[in-house]
């Protein structure tokens, strides 16, 4: 293991002996739930309980499963347990420079990464760098039968059978419960500097796909405030060079945490309307939608405050190759509905993983 | 232990007749072009992996996305195996046909049907060359990633169903990284789209299930790529040392630098040679290893890298570093590189390539396995390794004319992948378990994992129809295998029932 604990003081791991001990405690809840037959919701820090349909069932919280098994900056991997703090985790791979790309959101200080996994949301830099299941390697999981197996590995490269590790990605736990994930992370990028353009949408989009089309060291992009917000981050040449070229004013860069974690006053909680995150292929139009559009994503993912009915709005975006997915919590249909087939072969990998509905049951959608 | 299909251990596969389901296929679909004849099945009886043949009882070449569906229904009421084979090119005999199978031959679905520059994604059939898809892309100062030594040949449906990789992964990603969205046609003839051309698609990420899963769980019939804009700048340094520990320690020290290349690529000895030989790429041939370090990006940052790579390259020992001039010399490093495979095969009458991957650090106690294993058997092995990556491919020199000598590769193959898979690495980094590693399966997973993958199976082929043999070995393979494989006298898998 290099991960040498005089190297780094934190994290802590105070659990490191009783892990294996709640892990066959884990293993023993699901196995009886699975044989009476009983429905778990699993749990960690809470912070995305909004994010998805209300399920009933036992409380199975995965918050006790903590610590960092392995780190190895040099093979740029981390293998670590789901119930550890996702901030603590991130603390871990700053103190080597390092960091996980796809810059999760953590709606709150209880977030871990479990819940990472389980939602599989990503922050800005997606579209440059990779969402939450780009850079998954490997997972331990508890099966519907209790037994706690391993898909994936520690090695960049693997395609040794089918590859459910990423499978368990975005799945919120309807499919087996995340114990442990092995996750590529990169270097921080020796310079960043973030910019604010004052310029209309059309010709913000407009630039943004001419920018799209150039090797840009562009790794975040959104209007809003009637501004374009970019984030350049790569080596200290490049950096400077672009944003020569490209001009504004100076941006503080913790924007970008505001945006991710929703902190902006656009996502105030008080709006009583409700929140919807679209996600649309690049270079998609600005929408006729009513309420307001946050551009996040280079206009891939938007955020929309709106009361237009779910169906009204979902024929639209469906329409222009997207969905969209209600972000306030106790919508019914929160992800869009799958096309028939699509849905079928979603109920049968169910049965299949989970044949008596044991996990999150509803959680997606209402059958599984 | 053979990896022919083996009803014995492999599953029963159902009874065909052939004259029979010729001729429902030609009543059903009798547009398409379906090949009985054994002079014209013949050239299709095997894919990459030459060592293994089978002809399989029929080939079809549908060109429209009906006829597959139509095909697929057919077959699946009929009970008849299905075994999709895109351009042929892959060495783990993904593709290898089945005596009682129908072989789906996507090679007519060649067209590339649209690039939207300004969206950045390409929307292609599966039968499109790796290649062709940057070729289309480069107007537009775009193209596609990954980037498989057998780009001018592999097609992109095979592509997504191997997960394909390139000597640009650890940058740039596996196939899985670079596809949007795929239609694929489901055993019992239905059609569905996974992925979207958004980031993201509701539901379960079957996209990344798909990917890589060998034509074990539908028919890939449309695929639309991501394209990234071509980096302004690209520069190749080639390092060469007098020992390949120092040349593993000096990959290490490169990423532990904060930079990740585009491509880190490692070749020893008897690789430098062949390469060298058969190219002429200016390799120092008496190096014991050389890498290669391509550095891509804005120009003034590949310049700021190149100069860092040359100081961690030149502390970590390297006996002369040179970087490529221009274009010309930079395509002709990498010509060496690429052209590897074919370069040993003029050494030997045939080779045996392996797949493994190992997390980097254990590279000195691989090479040092691969040299002992060589040793034993008295046959030679070129190590060409994707560095950065941690993805070796040890080649295994042969003669298959001499008695004795293929088994003997693959029992060597067989034993270097089970000691990557001891040092904590995987079996196949990118040209998939196919019939090739069937039994190096049951060394890298337990049953209880091998048996939620026939789960996985189960919902989307439950009557086992698509690909059968492939990927996923049975349990009662893994026991016979585990059987021959006592060490210590141990059994690996003692909780399972012996055949």
């Amino acid at each position: 293991m290099q991960y040498e604990q005089d190297q780094h003081p934190a994290p802590a791991e105070p659990r490191q002996a009783s892990s294996q001990n709640d892990a066959d405690a884990l293993c023993e809840r699901v196995h009886q739930a699975n044989t009476d037959k009983t429905s778990l919701r699993i749990e960690g820090g809470g912070t995305k309980a909004f994010y998805g349909r209300r399920v009933e069932g036992d409380a199975l919280s995965l918050t006790g499963h903590r610590g960092i098994t392995h780190y190895d900056p040099v093979e740029l991997v981390v293998s670590v347990r789901a119930g550890t703090p996702l901030s603590e985790l991130e603390a871990a791979l700053d103190a080597q420079h390092q960091q996980l790309s796809c810059e999760p959101p953590h709606f709150g200080p209880a977030a871990t990464v479990g819940g990472m996994i389980a939602s599989g949301l990503s922050g800005p830099r997606r579209p440059w760098v990779g969402a939450v299941r780009d850079f998954v390697l490997g997972t331990r999981l508890i099966t519907h039968e209790g037994k706690h197996l391993r898909f994936g590995g520690e090695v960049m490269k693997n395609v040794a059978g089918y590859d459910l590790s990423r499978l368990m990605v975005g799945a919120q736990g309807t499919l087996g419960v995340i114990t442990e994930v092995s996750l590529k992370v990169l270097p921080k990028p020796s310079a960043t500097q973030s910019l604010r353009l004052e310029l209309p949408l059309d010709e913000a989009l407009q630039r943004l796909a001419q920018w799209g089309r150039q090797p840009l060291p562009i790794t975040a992009a959104a209007y809003h405030d009637d501004a374009l917000h970019l984030r350049l981050e790569g080596g200290r040449s490049s950096v400077a060079a672009t944003s020569e070229r490209l001009g504004g004013d100076d941006l503080d860069s913790r924007f970008w945490q505001d945006l991710r974690e929703q902190r902006l006053a656009f996502f105030d909680k008080t709006d009583p309307r409700p929140l919807w995150r679209l996600s649309l292929p690049n270079n998609t139009p600005p929408l006729a939608l009513e309420g307001d559009t946050l551009y996040d994503w280079a206009g891939a993912q938007r955020w929309l405050r709106s009361d237009a009915e779910a169906s009204t709005l979902r024929k639209t975006v469906t329409q222009a190759g997207g969905h969209a997915t209600c972000f306030t919590s106790g919508h019914t249909e929160p992800f869009t509905p799958l096309s028939k087939v699509v849905a079928n072969y979603h109920r049968r990998l169910k049965t299949q993983l989970d044949p008596n509905g044991i996990f999150n049951p509803g959680r997606l959608y209402p059958e599984f | 232990m053979n990896i022919l299909y083996d009803e014995r251990i492999d599953g029963v596969l159902p009874a065909s007749d052939k004259a029979n389901t010729l001729q429902r296929l030609q009543q059903a679909l009798p547009d398409m072009l379906l090949l009985h004849r054994e002079e014209d099945l013949r050239p299709f009886e095997c894919d990459g992996l030459s060592a293994y043949r089978v002809v399989p009882m029929l080939v079809a070449m549908p060109d429209t996305i009906e006829q597959i569906e139509t095909l697929m229904r057919t077959c699946s009421e009929l009970g008849v195996p299905v075994v999709t084979r895109g351009a042929g090119t892959g060495l783990s005999g993904g593709a290898l046909p089945l005596e009682k199978g129908v072989l789906l031959v996507m090679s007519r679905f060649s067209r590339i049907l649209g690039i939207d520059p300004d969206a950045r994604i390409a929307h292609v059939q599966p039968g499109v060359r790796n290649l062709a898809i940057s070729e289309a892309a480069a107007p537009y100062g775009l193209y596609y990633a990954p980037d498989p030594s057998s780009q001018i040949a592999c097609s992109i449906g095979g592509n997504v169903a191997e997960n394909a990789g390139g000597v640009h992964c650890l940058k740039y990603g596996l196939t899985v990284h670079n596809v949007l969205r795929v239609e694929v046609v489901t055993i019992e003839g239905e059609r569905m789209i996974l992925g979207s051309e958004a980031f993201d698609a509701p539901g379960f990420d079957l996209l990344a299930l798909f990917t890589g899963s060998e034509g074990m769980l539908g028919v890939i019939t449309e695929v639309t790529v991501k394209l990234l804009p071509k980096p302004e700048s690209a520069k190749v340094l080639m390092a060469s040392f007098d020992d390949v520990e120092k040349a593993g320690k000096a990959v290490g020290d490169i990423i532990a630098a904060g930079i990740i290349p585009g491509g880190l690529e490692m070749m020893d000895k008897l690789a430098i040679q062949a390469a060298e030989d058969f190219v002429k790429a200016g390799y120092p041939v008496e190096a014991e290893a050389i890498l290669l370090c391509e550095l891509d990006g804005v120009e003034a940052d590949v310049d700021d890298d190149c100069a860092t790579v040359r100081k961690v390259l030149e502390q970590a020992g390297a006996s002369d570093i040179q970087q490529a001039r221009d274009e010309a010399e930079r395509a002709l490093f990498w010509a060496g590189r690429k052209n590897a495979f074919p370069a040993v095969g003029r050494m030997s009458p045939d080779y045996y390539c392996m797949d493994g991957t190992i997390p980097r650090r254990e590279l000195p106690r691989v090479l040092k396995g691969i040299a002992a294993l060589s040793e034993e058997y008295g046959l030679r092995v070129a190590n060409v390794f994707h560095a950065g990556d941690g993805n070796t491919h040890p080649l295994i020199l042969f003669d298959a004319n001499k008695p004795g000598e293929l088994e003997k590769a693959e029992t060597i193959g067989g034993k270097i992948l089970e000691l990557c898979v001891e040092v904590g690495g995987s079996i196949t980094g990118e040209h998939g378990v196919g019939r090739e590693k069937i039994n190096q399966m049951c060394t890298q997973f337990q049953p209880d994992e091998i048996t939620t993958f026939h789960a996985v199976k189960a919902a989307f082929d439950s009557a086992g129809l698509l690909n059968p043999g492939k990927n996923i070995p049975t349990l009662h393979r893994c026991a016979e295998f585990g059987a021959m494989h006592v060490h210590n006298g141990e059994l690996p898998h003692p909780e399972l029932p012996r055949f």
